[in-house]
């Protein structure tokens, strides 16, 4: 059971109602749930919660849940991209999260998209078979310019938006600090975009999984350290599907 | 503020409007990452007045040692040998900037793509809202990185800055550069300040330096306890006002709070939980008033029991033989010095890897964050070494970097809290 909207301008509010919205469709009242694990940007903002645990370990434990492996998740949101490795027991034993630069992260793909007069969602959905074109600049101030002069020279939308797909995926994989991963989950908004996990399934030369819902792992495995934190055994927590 | 120090800033030609609103931001930070620490050692009340009053009763006696004819000197590393300043009862200064505030005034003159440690300097002497900066009669820079080494150039157009060649190797020719430089600045040291450097007064220099390092280091000895008796706060805070203190009060106040850390020690007594996990921070240095990191690590849970930067051990690092009969053996006792602090500018740098492996096992700490200042090439080339060594000495490591402003508060918080997770997991 869960239920996702934007974070807004307050955590603390969003929060409140994904609670609320999550207990109307499980049909529970607040009394009757045990503890809660807040995670995420928002989650110190939280009123309402038990614990608060980093978005990485929640990752982490919610994508070992699903896959039950270890592995490496790639995790891009709109404020950071995120790498994270993860053992057999789903802890994480190292990580890598962009410095302070939107270089790599949805908000790149976001400003990019809007200097093409697109909304970010209609991204992933163009055409995959192009050629794309070279962005040399993962700054995104220079490369909004880059993409403009592109679009002036005549360049074909797709293959912009391919170009860009191409450089965040080298960027990603320049995070990887030369690691070949073996098992490789996408996660966050950024995962949405075909295109994007296509780009970085071709420059990671290995398959990218994504799970039926990138979106809430990080919350998933909230829930489980929560459902532990309560004592509880995580095996008893009915399995969501992934792809 | 006292009218009498308003008076002095405005004799010192300071930018009085600016310079309030800069002071304006101090208190409140100060506050909040300060005051707010739990049992905190009674020996940091020196250190906190000290702070409140670097930019009056110090600045007070600094002026009136040099009515008095002497001479003051700015510096901005750690190679710089105040030993022959303190030979000529010289001031010496310790100028680097850690603050946002002055950043995009240094960014006017300054490339924006430069370490915030210089442009936060220049940006003090621009904006003339650093007392110390309008006291010094001099500046003793050095060569460390491309980005100091021009900006003394710059910065020369302002106040006289005098440059001291530092080598990027340690082998035997590069002794004998440094000697040599050594022994430019003495001549130098002599001609401002109409004193010769005899083979006595740079003998209690050289034990006064020392005094203070030996101080310090038993600062950090203290830290290894578990709990710990001071905060990292409270370390870093201290070792950032020995660059502008009076050396010798300094150095008695670093005592007498040690000895009061001690006894805590003795009876158990910290100002974390026993087994609160233990961090050993290594890098780039963080300058007066820069506390982000520290602040963000130990209101994570953590203590911060060591930092490898020039505001920690590499300051104190290289004790000076005291034993040299000549100026000319004790400047090439001076000159040794080189070889015990490793920074980032040598190549290669082994020794820096050892010794922050040593500082891991001897302050027991749990991991370490390499943390660099954004643009600063050196420590940001070499923290993929130094990350190497210690994942394969099996010390978790995370690797930050930022600079003096906020923004990335919440990004760094994340990071930082999701690897105590990690190590506590």
């Amino acid at each position: 059971m869960y239920a996702i909207r934007p974070t807004g301008w307050s955590p603390r509010e969003a929060g409140a109602e994904v609670l609320a919205r999550v207990l109307d469709k499980a049909g529970l009242s607040r009394r009757e749930v045990a503890y809660i694990v807040g995670t995420g940007y928002g989650r110190v903002a939280l009123n309402f919660i038990d614990h608060a645990v980093t978005e990485i370990t929640c990752q982490a434990r919610g994508i070992n849940y699903l896959t039950g492996k270890a592995g490496t998740i790639i995790d891009i949101g709109g404020q950071d991209t995120k790498v994270i490795t993860v053992n057999e027991q789903g802890k994480v034993v190292d990580f890598v999260m962009n410095d302070k630069c939107a270089a790599g992260t949805g908000r790149f793909l976001e400003v990019m998209a809007t200097a093409m007069g697109m909304d970010v969602d209609e991204l992933g959905s163009l055409p995959e078979n192009v050629n794309p074109v070279n962005i040399s600049s993962m700054c995104t101030v220079f490369a909004e310019s880059e993409v403009i002069s592109l679009l002036a020279g005549g360049a074909a939308r797709e293959e912009i938006v391919a170009g860009l797909h191409r450089a965040v995926a080298r960027r990603v994989k320049s995070m990887l600090k030369n690691t070949a991963p073996a098992t490789v989950v996408f996660t966050g908004g950024g995962a949405k975009n075909e295109g994007l996990r296509r780009a970085l399934a071709a420059e990671l030369g290995v398959e990218v999984m994504v799970p039926a819902e990138p979106q809430i792992t990080g919350a998933l495995g909230a829930a489980i350290i929560a459902w532990e934190g309560n004592g509880g055994a995580v095996a008893a927590v009915p399995k969501i599907s992934g792809q | 503020m006292s009218d009498t120090y308003r008076e002095m800033w405005r004799e010192l030609n300071m930018d009085l409007e600016k310079h309030d609103v800069f002071l304006g931001t101090l208190p409140v930070a100060f506050g909040e990452v300060f005051l707010r620490q739990d049992n905190r050692p009674a020996g940091m009340a020196y250190f906190d007045n000290a702070l409140a009053e670097a930019h009056g009763g110090r600045i007070q006696e600094i002026l009136a040692g040099k009515k008095a004819g002497r001479m003051v000197a700015g510096t901005f590393c750690v190679f710089a040998p105040e030993e022959l300043v303190f030979a000529v009862d010289g001031i010496s200064i310790g100028l680097c900037g850690g603050a946002q505030f002055t950043v995009p005034t240094g960014e006017q003159v300054l490339p924006r793509n430069l370490c915030p440690l210089i442009k936060s300097a220049m940006g003090f002497k621009l904006d003339r809202i650093c007392p110390y900066f309008q006291a010094v009669d001099f500046l003793i820079g050095e060569t460390t990185c491309d980005g100091k080494k021009k900006t003394w150039e710059i910065l020369n157009e302002y106040v006289p800055t005098y440059v001291m060649e530092l080598p990027q190797k340690k082998g035997a020719a590069d002794l004998v550069l440094w000697e040599g430089e050594i022994h430019r600045l003495k001549e130098e040291i002599e001609r401002r300040s109409g004193r010769e450097i005899t083979a006595d007064r740079l003998a209690s220099g050289i034990k006064m330096a020392n005094a203070r390092r030996d101080a310090l280091a038993r600062l950090y000895r203290a830290r290894r306890a578990d709990p710990v008796p001071i905060s990292g706060k409270d370390a870093l805070l201290i070792s950032q006002l020995a660059f502008f203190d009076d050396p010798e009060r300094f150095t008695a106040q670093v005592n007498s709070l040690c000895d009061e850390l001690e006894e805590r020690i003795a009876r158990g007594e910290g100002v974390t939980r026993k087994g609160a996990p233990r961090i050993l921070v290594t890098g780039t240095p963080m300058a007066l008033p820069y506390w982000k990191l520290h602040h963000l690590v130990e209101t994570a849970g953590a203590v911060i029991v060591g930092e490898e930067t020039c505001t920690g051990t590499r300051y104190f690092a290289g004790r000076v033989a005291e034993d040299g009969q000549t100026v000319e053996d004790q400047v090439k006792d001076l000159a040794r010095r080189l070889t015990a602090i490793n920074c980032a500018c040598f190549t290669p740098n082994k020794d820096r890897v050892e010794d922050i492996l040593r500082l891991v096992r001897d302050a027991r700490a749990d991991g370490a964050i390499y943390f660099s200042l954004q643009f600063c090439q050196p420590f940001g080339v070499e923290g993929r070494l130094v990350e190497r060594a210690l994942q394969e000495a099996g010390v978790p490591v995370l690797r930050l970097e930022s600079d003096y402003s906020e923004e990335d508060a919440a990004q760094l918080k994340t990071r930082i809290e999701a690897f105590l997770e990690m190590i506590a997991s």
